[in-house]
């Protein structure tokens, strides 16, 4: 039992406001977040895990009477990649989203209502400079490391971008400077998906007894799609039917349907459909290449571990291999690895053994040097 | 550590003596990252590597490396010219396709290159090609059907081809068998490292 994390709370960070990349002031804002193990006395072993799309603030560990852990927890923990024995890891839940933090379901304090589509448009820079509130509240001016996949990924490099002084390190996993006009489409289908569905009323579902369950189910269909590999699909499904079932008509007959209906039912229990929308869209206009990326690095700047995926190909490799591409050009010292996986985009939440390979010598190596200056 | 450096090999410690302190370092087809770690330890020195086996990755991120997991030549782009004051080339030149492209993006990221290469042309080497066969010696240990070697170079053939495109040849040393060879290399080295500048 020793190496598990138990009672695992959420706790949150509130504060007056925000004032976002659109010049648009967020008031009364709250940030879900979750921390494990012990921050150290100069407060430099501090560790933030920023989650992919629809993840949430419990990266590790059981809530109270909890059956499942954190979304991450084979990573983090004691003796785990990120070793809370040795790390003080935290976790927050992004902006827009819907499992704590401020988001377009939640109450705007101008009229006492959820904001619905009144929320105002929030990017990944947004999100991140939210975490940076949170990093300064906690009293840490240098974190060892920032690490997430897929969107996770995305805010690791926009945290490089927009506050390098304030990192040792930083691990983005299966992600992209920019999303390809195929990344979008997929985000665009998704999005329209939600709209199609009538109770989605423009946004204005939340007093209406009804949201669009049926649209965001859909969209959570798509995605599951694009997570998984052909390979994968095929290990996991092939052709096989559900029990005790003759075609009819159009019920699900395949395992993969029934798979993709039962994520889709589920997803929307926990998921709100304009936090969909919202983020969905600040990971479309996320783009950090170009004059947009790192700044040119003086002596010991960050150090960073990219890692990649060969089978996943809605965040595809050569995406990691570009941004290594230009770290090195900036002069980084940036190692990267391309995994061998056939689990897709989802490789980056199993394929545990090697990510813990790279992270925890990886982590070892910054702490060490950050604590000999 | 100490028995780190009392077992590596002569050629790595050849390299370091090569290899000023705190030099800046790209070593292509690292492998497990063993030359740049004994560099790192002994030269101070700042190495990156470029290497194509996922599993060496590893064992580099392990020693505490910067690796990109590439090609060479799909990795050599990334890096702005002049970078490195070396670029090591240490038994993978024969396994390079394009050769000249190669060398040629070594002298524009490094000033200096340093290329070690097992020589076709070592006597048990011309023995088994007397005896009818391909050569399989300890530094060419593969058979016809799985050797990754693409390029099957003598220690003359390199150095002509350093005339040929007037690189200066700066040192070298060729080894057998874990020895320093001095006389007739191209006859009795095994492995040869020339260090070499425009």
């Amino acid at each position: 039992m020793k190496n598990i994390l138990e009672n695992i709370e959420t706790q949150y960070f509130k504060f007056d406001k925000l004032v976002l990349e659109s010049g648009k002031e967020l008031k009364d804002v709250t940030i879900a977040y979750e921390t494990y193990g012990k921050m150290n006395e100069n407060k430099s072993n501090a560790v933030l895990i920023v989650h992919a799309f629809s993840g949430d603030a419990n990266a590790a560990g059981f809530h109270k009477g909890a059956s499942k852990p954190g979304w991450w927890d084979n990573m983090i923990g004691p003796g785990k990649a990120f070793d809370t024995d040795k790390y003080f890891v935290i976790c927050s839940n992004i902006l827009a989203g819907c499992s704590g933090s401020t988001g377009p379901a939640s109450i705007n304090p101008s009229t006492g209502k959820p904001y619905a589509l009144d929320f105002p448009v929030v990017t990944v820079a947004d999100m991140v400079a939210g975490q940076k509130k949170l990093v300064d509240h906690l009293g840490i001016k240098k974190l060892l490391s920032v690490a997430g996949g897929s969107m996770g990924g995305m805010q690791v490099l926009q945290w490089a971008v927009s506050y390098p002084e304030a990192l040792c390190s930083a691990i983005p996993i299966a992600t992209t400077m920019k999303h390809s006009p195929q990344q979008i489409a997929f985000n665009e289908v998704a999005r329209q998906s939600i709209m199609a569905d009538v109770k989605w009323n423009n946004g204005n579902y939340y007093d209406t007894k009804q949201s669009p369950d049926s649209g965001l189910a859909i969209a959570r269909m798509i995605g599951h799609i694009t997570y998984m590999s052909d390979t994968s699909m095929e290990e996991k499904f092939s052709r096989k039917r559900k029990e005790n079932n003759a075609p009819s008509g159009f019920a699900s007959d395949f395992e993969v349907e029934g798979y993709l209906r039962y994520r889709g039912d589920s997803f929307v229990k926990r998921f709100d459909a304009n936090s969909y929308l919202y983020i969905t869209k600040a990971m479309d206009l996320f783009d950090v290449s170009g004059k947009n990326f790192v700044k040119t690095a003086k002596n010991k700047d960050t150090n960073f571990l990219v890692i990649s995926f060969q089978s996943d190909w809605l965040y595809p490799s050569y995406q990691s291999e570009d941004i290594v591409k230009q770290l090195k050009l900036k002069g980084y010292n940036a190692t990267y690895i391309e995994i061998k996986s056939t689990y897709g985009h989802d490789a980056f939440l199993l394929e545990v053994e090697d990510e813990t390979k790279l992270v925890k010598h990886f982590l070892e190596k910054v702490y060490k040097e950050a604590e000999n200056g | 550590m100490g028995e780190v450096i009392s077992n590596t090999p002569l050629e790595y410690r050849k390299i370091a003596a090569n290899i000023e302190k705190n030099s800046k370092v790209l070593d292509l087809g690292c492998g497990d990252g063993d030359l740049m770690h004994y560099l790192m330890q002994t030269k101070n020195v700042n190495a990156q590597g470029i290497e194509i086996s996922e599993d060496a990755i590893y064992s580099c991120v392990e020693k505490g490396l910067t690796v990109f997991h590439s090609d060479i030549e799909g990795g050599m782009d990334a890096y702005p010219e002049k970078s490195f004051d070396y670029v090591i080339m240490h038994n993978s030149l024969q396994q390079v396709q394009k050769i000249d492209y190669v060398i040629e993006e070594c002298f524009r990221l490094g000033k200096k290159v340093i290329i070690g290469f097992p020589n076709f042309a070592y006597i048990w080497a011309r023995k088994d090609l007397l005896l009818g066969h391909s050569p399989v010696t300890k530094t060419l240990p593969y058979e016809w059907y799985n050797t990754p070697n693409l390029r099957f170079l003598s220690v003359k053939d390199f150095e002509k081809f350093c005339k040929e495109k007037k690189y200066k040849i700066l040192n070298k040393f060729f080894f057998s068998g874990g020895k320093e060879i001095k006389l007739f290399p191209n006859l009795f080295a095994q492995t040869a490292v020339f260090v070499i500048s425009k």
